[in-house]
């Protein structure tokens, strides 16, 4: 018969059509009996991502966020150690490595030397990363053997001027980091411990 | 490792004596033909040996010899390793017979080759410039061109590193722009023959006969570069008499970058993100092709389980793409946004899996040299296994519900566009255009790579060579990925993901490498060659989105103009792959 297929697809439309009212309906009386909602509330927005989803698919950004996964990763941001007395202890070393390793070059480095003996100091004077440029394709984090420079979960980055990033607004404490990436900044965490413990096993033994 | 042994088993050099050589330098491999016999030892290799497909055409700056040369690698149809051949010319004058009349899929390629190298290839029938616009100044493929904000040969620059005082690019340009002008060159003074005319000569294929007095032409209607239809910015010429296509040749270049020149200047480890940007939509499959060349080059192995890992990142990037495709083909009929939205729900979901594991939706820089960037979760593997057992197998099936038996779908499809076999073989047509043609060719199956070779899959065909052929092939692509992931996903073993150590700069020594994977567009190859520096000496991509335009004036010619909408759409292109 003419026309079974197109009545076959809006068969489907329909369903579709169906669905997204129930499903509204179905949560609605969720909500009265558990008290989950299915729009604006971390429960809904995990229905709506996960396998089950059907009816309403969007995200009313930016009323509504979704979570970003551990990894996600937007422009970097340098991390530092807070000091037991307030003080910024950046874990950059001025190596080099990020800036010899990013795609786009958009890392720049001066290294810093001490006034007194004019020779070179690990921290960087200045740092800078030109987030207008950057990919984010995640290579300085990576490839960083000190955990100094990592990836960052802030993507509302828009601005009306150039997005050229110095120390002041890279530094980030060590427990922001923690707080973005849990996972990871434990695990880096527990390698540093063990690195360290087994230096001081290396340098004691030689010492005896 | 580097020359395959295997790309000898055909002995070239003794069909051909003083002809034809060995190419013997360190790493390479294949055959050195002399330019003047080009075409026929070109035509003994189609019509003896059997390599009916060329897969890839392009040139190599050899700055230090003093020598353009030309790069082909043909493949068969039936599967198998390359057959790679080489022709050399004095770097002054590069003149190369044109292989257009052997391999109509040389066409585009020598046109490529002849913009950003300057190789000239003689008999092409319309060797204009194609990625950069006509009047550019050089080529800059060249060893000695340098872009307007030129710092150094080779990344990583040393004002990043010790230098570090942050500048501006454009500061440096007196422009203020990213425009060189050529010396003694006064934009003011600068007359010009329209640079068009030699394209809209080339589409008038003939004269309207004046029967009935009544003076009647073509109308050349220039579809593009901003057109809806169009994916992005790319424009076709078209020649019509009434509504009828009569010529049409694409022009593109609208979102060229020189892909190629950054991924000279760059590590070969930098290049990796760079691949994501071609074809946006399978930055896991782009990365993949990447990997498996350079892979070559080095020689080390990929561990086990990132091989799977691959595996199911490029099978999830298939399905994502073919959905995308159904979705966007259907926009391109008339059904505006209906299908594409459904298509988007499944992309979501699986562009998900990727930002869990990638660390980013579709730039994803996931692949490393030996393995992957890390490991996948638990908790995006169980992602997976809910989408591939649970999900997505209603979802294909529901796409082709809505849309397979449509009538309206299937009188726009249905012996629409027509490619023949021997046509799409001829035009270096590859992945579903091919094998909707049917050539049931596929490089997974054909000349398997990554741990294909472990999985049961079809290689979906089909004969009739019409759009609506493309479509099922697609379709019933999607399945045979589900498959695929299936099985890889109850395979996969336990392990470490990378053979070797992280390290950002590899060691790669001197060589060449064709690394191809079967993309979801086609096939994706990636010409890698080393002279052992940190940097490419040659980075060339074969875009699959590029190559199979070969064939759309074929496909277009005595079908409405309203036609060529739908047949571009079924091609599947990518305009950041096209243009790179």
């Amino acid at each position: 018969m003419y026309g079974k297929g197109l009545l076959k697809g809006l068969g489907v439309t329909f369903v579709r059509f169906f669905n997204t009212y129930w499903d509204d309906l179905v949560w609605s009386w969720k909500r009265v009996t558990t008290g989950e909602k299915r729009y604006r509330s971390a429960e809904g927005i995990a229905h709506r991502s996960s396998k089950d989803a059907r009816g309403i698919f969007t995200v009313q950004y930016p009323e509504e966020k979704l979570p970003v996964p551990e990894e996600f990763r937007y422009v970097p941001f340098l991390v530092y150690d807070e000091g037991a007395d307030g003080s910024k202890e950046i874990r950059c070393t001025s190596c080099g490595i990020c800036p010899k390793v990013c795609p786009p070059q958009c890392i720049w480095i001066v290294r810093s030397a001490d006034p007194a003996t004019g020779r070179p100091r690990p921290q960087p004077a200045e740092f800078y990363i030109d987030a207008d440029l950057c990919m984010n394709c995640g290579f300085c984090a990576e490839y960083c053997p000190f955990d100094a420079i990592k990836m960052d979960h802030d993507y509302e980055l828009a601005s009306y001027h150039r997005n050229l990033f110095g120390l002041e607004q890279l530094m980030k404490p060590a427990s922001y980091y923690a707080g973005i990436r849990p996972l990871n900044a434990a695990r880096e965490d527990e390698a540093r411990r063990a690195k360290e413990a087994a230096k001081a096993a290396k340098s004691e033994a030689h010492a005896a | 490792m580097t020359a395959p042994a295997s790309t000898l088993t055909v002995d070239l050099a003794a069909r051909f004596p003083g002809i034809v050589s060995a190419d013997s330098r360190p790493g390479h491999g294949g055959f050195l033909v002399a330019p003047e016999k080009l075409i026929e030892v070109a035509t003994a290799i189609r019509d003896e040996f059997g390599y009916d497909l060329l897969s890839s055409v392009t040139g190599v700056d050899q700055i230090a010899d003093g020598k353009m040369e030309v790069v082909y690698h043909a493949y068969k149809t039936t599967g198998g390793p390359a057959l790679v051949f080489k022709t050399q010319a004095p770097r002054e004058n590069p003149i190369v017979p044109s292989l257009v009349g052997v391999w109509m899929g040389a066409e585009l390629q020598e046109r490529e080759a002849w913009d950003l190298l300057g190789i000239k290839f003689e008999n092409h029938p319309d060797l204009r410039r194609i990625l950069m616009w006509e009047g550019f100044e050089g080529h800059p493929l060249r060893k000695d061109w340098h872009e307007p904000f030129f710092e150094e040969e080779a990344k990583p620059f040393k004002s990043r590193w010790p230098g570090g005082k942050h500048f501006f690019s454009e500061a440096k340009n007196p422009f203020h722009d990213n425009i060189q002008f050529p010396a003694g060159f006064d934009p003011e003074k600068y007359t010009f023959e329209d640079p068009e005319e030699a394209l809209y000569t080339s589409l008038k294929k003939y004269q309207i006969a004046d029967t009935d007095g009544i003076p009647t032409d073509h109308i050349l209607v220039n579809m593009g570069p901003q057109h809806p239809s169009t994916h992005g910015v790319f424009r076709a010429a078209v020649m019509l008499d009434g509504e009828t296509v009569v010529s049409l040749k694409p022009v593109m270049g609208y979102l060229h970058r020189n892909h190629e020149k950054i991924g000279e200047r760059n590590t070969f480890l930098q290049n990796m993100p760079y691949t994501d940007r071609l074809d946006y939509f399978n930055s896991m499959s782009n990365n993949f092709g990447y990997a498996l060349a350079v892979e070559k080059l080095m020689g080390i192995p990929v561990a086990e389980r990132a091989d799977y890992i691959r595996v199911i990142m490029a099978e999830l990037s298939r399905i994502q793409n073919h959905l995308i495709w159904a979705g966007m083909m259907l926009n391109d009929l008339g059904a505006m946004y209906t299908p594409a939205l459904y298509a988007f729900e499944e992309r979501e979901l699986i562009l998900d899996i990727f930002e869990m594991t990638a660390g980013s939706r579709m730039m994803c820089n996931y692949f490393r040299f030996g393995g992957v960037a890390r490991d996948m979760s638990e908790d995006a593997l169980r992602r997976t296994r809910d989408l591939v057992f649970d999900r997505l197998p209603a979802k294909v099936d529901e796409i082709d519900r809505l849309l397979t038996d449509n009538e309206v779908l299937v009188s726009r499809l249905k012996g629409m566009g027509y490619l023949s076999a021997e046509d799409a073989i001829r035009a270096s047509m590859t992945g579903p255009m091919l094998r909707a043609s049917g050539v049931p060719y596929d490089i997974r199956r054909a000349d398997p790579y990554s741990v294909y070779d472990r999985f049961d899959f079809d290689v979906v065909s089909r004969p009739e060579g019409d759009m609506y052929a493309r479509y099922i092939v697609r379709i019933e692509e999607m399945r045979q990925s589900l498959r695929i992931l299936e099985q890889a996903l109850k395979q996969i073993p336990e392990g470490p993901i990378m053979s070797g150590k992280p390290q950002y700069q590899v060691k790669v020594q001197a060589g060449e490498a064709y690394g191809r994977i079967e993309s979801p567009k086609g096939e994706l190859g990636y010409y890698v060659v080393s002279n052992g520096k940190p940097n490419p000496y040659r980075y060339h991509v074969r875009a699959p989105s590029f190559i199979n335009l070969t064939a759309l004036e074929m496909m277009c010619v005595g079908e409405k103009i309203a036609d060529f909408v739908a047949i571009l759409g079924a091609i599947d292109i990518v305009l950041g792959e096209l243009d790179r």
